[in-house]
């Protein structure tokens, strides 16, 4: 599956990337993760950052989810 | 309210320091003991309620509210609205290609843009710490007047052609509004709470610090004489001193109210607490990237003149 986090490159950002990376880890899910800091792109998605976008489907936006939070949610899958 | 507050930093000073409240150092420590504990109570409480009532507006449900109204009535929902929406600075660009992509008019727009991070909940809780309901709720209505008059301006320049044309291009993907339960609010708002003490409690003690020292040393007559309500330019030197401390906007608040204890207006005070949280440098870098720097520039420009006017009437009317 493929993750993308969004947001413009705040430290928010930054721990999300961190968090997902680790629940991913946690979990051993073979994930691909990547970073979208490009304004256009973000906005297609979300209006308020940082988000995480599994697939192609929000599951958070304008927080920073916790390992747990996205652990759960990744569980869901 | 706050009547035990002074008697438990009046018993420290006095019974445990063992120095009497009228010294000069005395009356700086009872002034940090009170004002610390004071501010981050309220910081506290404020923070909490309004984080709760904020979970009811996301972005998403601001901009289908703003989809309704149309003229003037458009600018005074927005600035509101800006004020109980949720949004960091990093998240202004996402949000303006939202709004613009949804027909809001661009004036509606910025009305929102200057009234959110001018009426900021942190900066509300200190104000109303160290000054009290009238001028919090003042500093409130302001801040919401400015951010009306500020869009309608813009909206009255026609600067559309202002958006970089690839914002009128975007698409973004239709989604439901995700529907929180009562836990899930409250879990909001307490995780907002923390996050935001835990960012700015620092600031704020040092700004306390700062105004103690100036609470119990510094000199009343020549502060009355060069910041006073009766001098002209302080409120402009105030409001452009503000614009690079945009960090530290909490903690200027205690030293504001230091120095307005020592003759400084409160307009002038009041004025440079809005700068430094409305005019910051990197929101207008991140801001570039879907404005263009004549916009950007009436932006910043009318933002700052009506903080300066909004400093003199406070000024004249307190």
């Amino acid at each position: 599956m493929k993750i993308k986090i969004l947001g413009m490159g705040c430290k928010k950002c930054t721990n999300v990337y961190e968090n997902v990376k680790k629940a991913v880890e946690d979990l051993k899910i073979d994930a691909e993760i990547v970073k979208i800091t490009d304004a256009a792109k973000i906005a297609e998605y979300i209006m308020s950052t940082p988000g995480v976008v599994f697939d192609d489907e929000v599951i958070f936006e304008g927080k920073v989810p916790s390992v747990e939070e996205i652990k759960n949610e990744l569980s869901k899958l | 309210m706050f009547g035990w507050l002074d008697y438990v930093a009046r018993y420290v000073v006095e019974n445990i320091l063992n120095i009497g409240v009228d010294t000069a150092i005395g009356s700086s420590i009872h002034f940090f003991i009170y004002d610390s504990l004071k501010i981050v109570i309220l910081l506290s409480i404020m923070i909490f309620s309004i984080s709760y009532v904020r979970s009811y507006f996301p972005p998403e449900k601001t901009k289908k509210i703003l989809e309704k109204y149309s003229g003037v009535s458009g600018n005074v929902m927005a600035s509101l609205l800006g004020i109980v929406t949720p949004f960091c600075s990093c998240s202004s660009v996402p949000l303006f290609i939202g709004f613009v992509e949804a027909g809001i008019p661009l004036g509606v727009t910025l009305s929102f843009l200057i009234t959110s991070p001018i009426v900021n909940e942190a900066a509300f809780a200190v104000l109303l710490a160290s000054f009290g309901w009238k001028i919090a709720m003042l500093y409130i209505i302001s801040g919401v007047i400015i951010g009306v008059i500020g869009g309608v301006i813009i909206g009255k320049l026609k600067m559309e052609d202002q958006v970089e044309e690839y914002v009128y291009e975007i698409r973004s993907r239709a989604r439901k509004i995700r529907k929180l339960t009562q836990k899930e609010r409250l879990k909001f708002a307490v995780d907002n709470t923390k996050d935001i003490v835990k960012r700015v409690w620092l600031y704020i003690l040092i700004g306390i610090g700062i105004g103690a020292i100036i609470h119990g040393y510094a000199p009343e007559a020549i502060l009355a004489k060069y910041a006073g309500p009766n001098n002209p330019l302080a409120v402009i030197f105030a409001t452009i001193i503000a614009v690079p401390l945009y960090s530290n906007a909490l903690g200027t608040i205690p030293i504001a109210e230091a120095l307005i204890g020592k003759g400084v207006g409160i307009g002038t005070a009041l004025a440079f607490m809005m700068a430094t949280t409305a005019l910051s440098f990197p929101e207008a870098v991140l801001i570039r990237k879907v404005i263009k720097p004549k916009l950007i520039a009436a932006f910043f420009g009318i933002t700052s003149i009506a903080i300066v006017i909004t400093g003199y009437l406070f000024n004249i009317l307190l």
